[in-house]
């Protein structure tokens, strides 16, 4: 019974990608995936968007929200990838639906999912505590090749922020005592109470602190500086912030895209559908607050050009990963 | 007094027609949601959001500020009538809330319930208007060992007080602590007792232990005693409630202390569950009638509900002025906050005081608000008790499974409930009690967490937990101190015998 109802549906589907050539549109509600917790940087990517599809009307059918950030968002993924022709199920992510199944046995495969769009990159900074001796990168690395280094907190384990931290750390000989939260949030909290020496947390992570001068950016893992912008504190905006390059840091570019995928079992038109609708979104004037106000860099990759970036970063990725002796057996 | 007068900018903001309709269609839909199984604050708040886009941001955290209170007063109404608690922190609430409606006095255990509530919410209003700007400084002060020593406090708070052994408790607690370690491990990153079901990678959820435990426990235990068809006769008299509400007064004492306690739960995020737990655990230690609690202690029943909803309230203070937020549905609010453009922090408080102060008086309002609603529709919820529990009972059940399933879409949820079910049943047969066990399993993971974060801090030696700070040594002293009472007390006691 079960199994005629699907083969009818896959006939369907398939019936509706020959036949109606004419681009798909949703006709019930469109579930958005948040492989995150309620309040972290994914939510908010997500919901902004919802909230501009919404507010400018491209799209008729409703969205509605699911966060499934357990599992450090494999929850979300697997959920994603369980019913593989089904287009009405859109998974927001980062680098991490390809970067989770290298270091656990995930319920899901990279493989599950095509994706659709990278939206913005978000960057990467060196925090310390606004009372702490080190004004600058160099300060800071000099310090942390002393002793038994200097303790660093982050995101999660085995995620993007502990693996700019062995990045730094093989770079340029400096030792971190790694210590994982939760979420960026509490990583931010626990420097401004100065319970950690240092974060590499993402600017919209640490803004509040930063602005209240409690804590202190040192460099940005970037290319260039990051865009001007209105003052942060009263001396300086993002563009003060020096690259980690320029700093002596021999890492120059480390950045965390933000993804969005389908279930890998949809047709072609189902993906250009989506990809059209972020295409508008990223033009939008809401867009461009979102991406000034979270210092994200902006950035739109769909198609073979995020293939080709995916790979690259999957690459570089594994390299760290089999190093520290993370990747799954 | 500048935060006075703060405050009555707010309440020129807050107060206004469109406001108070906001406000009681907020905690009306709360109610729903809470009464609700399996929907819960959390998921109500995030359905509610994308319909306060296009609102300015006082108007829109007003409606969902109303929702949770709303919420949190709706999960006590079911831990009461049916013995399943809606959220991890009304748990507490059954353990004298349902005895005391099936001795036929549910009107007197929602009255106290609602009023404490209301009075607990109050207090932690009181205490945000009072403390705002010192507040901040407290919760930075808080870093894993000092969690880890708070997340003890409540532990040791609840052995050697059930009126059982205290080792049952002990076991009830461990078999919570096995079940908490399923799932993805945070520090370590690893799968551990997942099974290669990739359901159990996010852990054994909440409200499946709940079901089964509580719901299927119970169900079994009434078939077992034979089918009786009779619902609870209690007669249902408004008059009631006002003398419910009149011997309010009479519980100060627990009333200021699970106040003062849900405050201090609610602003270092330990939040209203470990607040509920440790409060009731209290009442009971320092309580005249200690046997009777358990047993329908109206106590019982002030004691968690004014705990969880003082933590509650102030949990929304570490969100505004820190950006952390202080309980689950309070994550869902500051996501709120980034999309209507407001970055929560310490700046809020100088860059957006309308709004802040703009909350902070809805919640004054908020909650009056939602005690009178909430206080209407005790005779209806009352009433539902006269249906015989053989019938309502399984319905219950049966909607809870429903909403199981619609909030995590695993049909693996749906088989755990079932052991639990059995688990809950022997328990209850051998006499060991399962809060412990649901404590821990909620409390588990983030108690472990804040341990193996101090042990990587001071790599590897305990003194961290003595010589971090003066508060972690304070609260390990507290908590050792409780936990080693009912040892202390024999001792002492026949010491004096012997004297």
């Amino acid at each position: 019974m079960f199994k005629t109802g699907m083969i009818a549906t896959l006939l369907a589907t398939a019936f509706c990608a020959a036949g109606a050539h004419a681009a798909w549109t949703p006709d019930k509600p469109v579930e958005f995936v948040v492989t995150s917790g309620a309040g972290g940087g994914t939510d908010i990517f997500t919901r902004t968007i919802q909230s501009i599809i919404v507010k400018n009307k491209l799209m008729d059918a409703p969205i509605v929200v699911v966060n499934k950030g357990g599992g450090a968002g494999s929850e979300g993924y697997v959920y994603g990838a369980s019913e593989q022709s089904n287009p009405y199920r859109v998974t927001f992510g980062t680098n991490n639906e390809y970067l989770l199944p290298l270091v656990a046995k995930m319920g899901y495969a990279t493989e599950s999912f095509t994706p659709v769009a990278a939206m913005a990159l978000d960057e990467f900074l060196i925090w310390v505590n606004a009372k702490s001796p080190y004004k600058d990168a160099k300060g800071f690395i000099e310090a942390a090749k002393k002793g038994d280094g200097l303790r660093m907190g982050g995101s999660q384990s085995k995620d993007t922020d502990q693996t700019l931290v062995s990045i730094v750390s093989d770079a340029t000989g400096a030792k971190f005592n790694y210590i994982p939260f939760k979420s960026g949030g509490e990583a931010a909290i626990q420097l401004a109470g100065g319970h950690i020496d240092s974060n590499v947390n993402n600017p919209n992570e640490n803004i509040g602190q930063w602005k209240a001068n409690m804590i202190r950016p040192l460099c940005v893992f970037s290319p260039k500086r990051m865009m001007a912008g209105p003052k942060v504190t009263k001396e300086m905006s993002w563009s003060d912030i020096p690259t980690c390059k320029e700093s002596g840091i021999p890492v120059e570019t480390y950045q965390m895209p933000r993804t969005i995928w389908l279930a890998a079992g949809v047709s072609p038109d189902v993906v250009a559908f989506y990809s059209s609708v972020m295409d508008k979104v990223r033009q939008t004037s809401e867009w461009k607050a979102y991406i000034e106000k979270t210092s994200q860099t902006e950035t739109f990759m769909a198609g073979e050009d995020l293939r080709k970036y995916i790979t690259q970063d999957t690459a570089r990725a594994y390299g760290v990963f089999k190093r520290e002796g993370w990747l799954a057996k | 007094m500048d935060n006075f007068s703060n405050l009555l900018d707010g309440f020129s903001i807050a107060f206004s027609l469109f406001h108070l309709a906001l406000m009681a269609v907020g905690v009306l839909l709360g109610i729903l949601v809470g009464v609700l199984p399996g929907l819960g604050a959390p998921n109500g708040v995030s359905l509610l959001l994308p319909l306060t886009f296009t609102m300015d941001p006082v108007s829109a955290i007003i409606l969902l500020t109303s929702m949770y209170w709303g919420a949190l007063f709706g999960g006590s109404t079911t831990s009461i009538l049916f013995n399943i608690p809606g959220e991890p922190s009304s748990v507490a609430t059954t353990f004298d809330g349902y005895p005391m409606a099936q001795q036929g006095h549910a009107t007197h255990a929602l009255t106290l319930a609602f009023m404490s509530a209301g009075s607990g919410a109050m207090f932690g209003v009181v205490v945000i208007t009072l403390l705002s700007g010192w507040v901040t400084e407290f919760a930075l002060q808080f870093s894993s060992p000092e969690y880890f020593a708070v997340f003890l406090l409540t532990f040791a708070s609840f052995i050697g007080m059930g009126s059982g052994s205290a080792w049952k408790a002990v076991v009830s607690m461990m078999l919570g602590f096995a079940c908490a370690t399923v799932g993805m491990d945070g520090i370590s990153g690893n799968m551990r007792l997942t099974f290669g079901f990739s359901e159990l990678v996010k852990g054994i959820s909440f409200l499946v232990a709940v079901i089964g435990l509580f719901g299927l426990g119970e169900l079994m235990q009434t078939m077992e005693e034979g089918l009786r068809f009779d619902g609870i006769h209690a007669r249902i008299r408004i008059r009631d409630v006002f003398k419910a509400v009149a011997s309010m007064p009479g519980h100060w004492l627990t009333l200021l202390r699970s106040a003062v306690i849900g405050c201090w739960m609610g602003i270092t995020p330990g939040g209203p569950t470990a607040a509920s737990f440790m409060s009731y655990g209290l009442a009971k230690r320092f309580s005249r009638n200690k046997d009777n609690f358990g047993k329908g202690e109206p106590a019982g029943v002030v004691a968690p509900e004014t705990a969880d909803h003082s933590a509650g309230t102030c949990a929304i203070l570490p969100m505004l002025a820190l950006g952390v937020p202080g309980s689950a549905t309070a994550a869902v609010m500051m996501g709120g906050l980034m999309i209507w453009g407001l970055t929560p922090g310490p700046m809020l408080f100088i860059e957006r005081p309308d709004f802040v102060w703009g909350t902070i008086a809805s919640m004054y309002l908020g909650n009056v608000m939602a005690v009178v609603l909430v206080l209407a529709t005790v005779p209806m919820f009352a009433a539902i008790l006269r249906i015989p529990f053989s019938i309502i009972g399984p319905l219950i059940v049966v909607v809870c499974f429903i909403g199981a399933y619609t909030i995590s879409g695993s049909r693996l949820d749906l088989w755990l409930a079932l052991p639990f079910g059995v688990l809950g049943y022997v328990f209850k047969k051998l006499g060991y009690p399962i809060a412990p066990m649901v404590l821990a399993m909620v409390l588990g993971d983030k108690a472990e967490d804040a341990f193996r974060q101090s042990m990587m801090m001071s790599k590897g030696s305990l003194s961290i937990f003595w010589t971090n700070s003066p508060l972690v040594a304070t609260i390990m002293v507290l908590a050792v101190l409780l936990l080693s009472w009912p040892l202390v007390s024999a001792v002492l006691k026949r010491f004096r015998k012997v004297a």
